[in-house]
């Protein structure tokens, strides 16, 4: 049966913008610290450490990012794990995001010029200490305009959850479109949504840009 | 880990996987060609006097790079027909990569024009150049230098968002990955062998591009 487009239609966007806020959330803070541990690792002075964290970056970088979400979804039970829609997306998601931001945030400690660190060896600071106190602070403030950028991707991204079944925006759309037969009004709206959230934080991305640019 | 992989199933279905990435690759190529155009002519809107041209183009490029691709492919294909067009799973696919592409490029393009000097124009102009002639012979290789990097990365990005397209089931790698899973039963090594196949795919073209960069803007510059 057909339905009109009526306010129980809007919950149920209404309710899928929740879950993709919620999912980006924790995608946004799970990648944020494995992109912590990847740039560490990308930077550390062991070899083995680099070449590891280069090869996860690169299949993360080199892979749909659907495929990705396929895996986890299909892998987890293989290694014993109980399969929720949940856990898969965030597991999905949070990889992803470690990949790229790990890859941003690495640019931002190489891009801190040399002589800072050599000065902080110099002061007989250990490696944490150097981290914590002299490179990540400028390096995290440097990669700043980029990782709000791959916020937006992020969220974005979010999306795709909604093929291996996690009940977001998207699929909450598509809901709306089958059972009202209004696809452009259901998509147009998500859309909208989508849009809502991310074209502000676009625009504070290229402001960043610009006056990071500036400053130099 | 009790699970045994079990990739020998996968083998008689090597013809369909070598299908699926050339379709792939087809899908891509249509739509990088399509969507390069729709890049230019969305930077010419975009530096054009008149409003409403450059309104549309930049209302054109905030939307696309600030919804999910997912929701415009579905737009395309689900709520074009209620519209009057009806397409098929490939022709929305590929259209809806193209637009996608196109306000991608469009920005890197238009950063590109805008990263070169005016004096270069002007010089050009002083010189007697038309303002083809300048554009042809001054201001497009520094620019091209300037924007490569990122154009390539976006052609590599649109050969894995290709994979998307699988959910209005046009054919290309994932859904042919997807038929072969409803055959097999064997998900997990289905999807293994073929995220090993798109990385396969965007390794080789990050490498092409990467050695062309080296050939041709390498030049020095000071």
């Amino acid at each position: 049966m057909i339905r009109d487009f009526t306010l129980t239609e809007f919950w149920v966007i209404a309710s899928g913008l929740w879950a993709t806020l919620l999912l980006s959330a924790i995608a946004f803070v799970g990648g944020g610290l494995a992109g912590l541990g990847v740039a560490l690792a990308r930077t550390a002075p062991m070899r083995a450490l680099r070449v590891a964290a280069g090869v996860f970056i690169d299949f993360f970088q080199g892979t749909p990012m659907l495929l990705q979400l396929f895996l986890v979804f299909y892998g987890l039970p293989v290694f014993g794990l109980k399969v929720n829609v949940w856990v898969a997306a965030a597991v999905g998601l949070t990889l992803h995001a470690g990949a790229f931001l790990g890859e941003i945030w690495r640019g931002g400690i190489q891009a801190v010029p040399r002589g800072q660190s050599e000065a902080a060896e110099a002061l007989g600071l250990n490696y944490w200490t150097r981290m914590r106190y002299v490179l990540l602070p400028q390096a995290l403030r440097m990669s700043f305009a980029p990782t709000v950028g791959f916020l937006v991707q992020l969220i974005k991204g979010t999306s795709l959850a909604a093929i291996i079944g996690f009940v977001e925006l998207s699929r909450s759309g598509q809901l709306v479109s089958s059972i009202t037969y209004k696809p452009l009004l259901a998509f147009g709206l998500v859309a909208a949504c989508y849009f809502a959230i991310c074209f502000p934080l676009s625009r504070y991305s290229a402001r960043l840009e610009k006056r990071f640019a500036f400053a130099n | 880990m009790n699970y045994t992989f079990n990739f020998a199933v996968l083998l008689p279905h090597w013809e369909l996987f070598a299908q699926g990435c050339w379709l792939t690759l087809r899908l891509s190529a249509i739509a990088v060609m399509i969507g390069l155009a729709i890049g230019l002519l969305t930077v010419l809107g975009k530096r054009t006097s008149i409003a409403p041209v450059r309104w549309f183009a930049e209302g054109y490029i905030e939307i696309i790079r600030n919804t999910p691709f997912l929701v415009q492919v579905l737009f395309i294909f689900f709520g074009l027909p209620s519209l009057g067009v009806s397409l098929s799973p490939n022709t929305a696919a590929v259209l809806a990569l193209s637009l996608n592409l196109g306000a991608f490029s469009a920005e890197i393009i238009r950063t590109g024009i805008e990263s070169v000097p005016r004096g270069q124009f002007e010089a050009g102009a002083a010189l007697g150049l038309s303002p083809f002639q300048t554009f042809r012979h001054i201001v497009i290789k520094p620019a091209l230098r300037t924007i490569y990097p990122s154009l390539a990365g976006q052609f590599v990005m649109l050969l894995l968002t290709t994979s998307i397209v699988s959910s209005i089931s046009a054919e290309e790698l994932t859904s042919v990955a997807q038929n072969i899973d409803s055959a097999t039963f064997r998900s997990f090594e289905v999807y293994i062998v073929a995220a090993l196949l798109y990385l396969a795919m965007s390794t080789i073209f990050a490498t092409i591009f990467k050695a062309i960069d080296r050939v041709y803007f390498s030049y020095p510059t000071k």
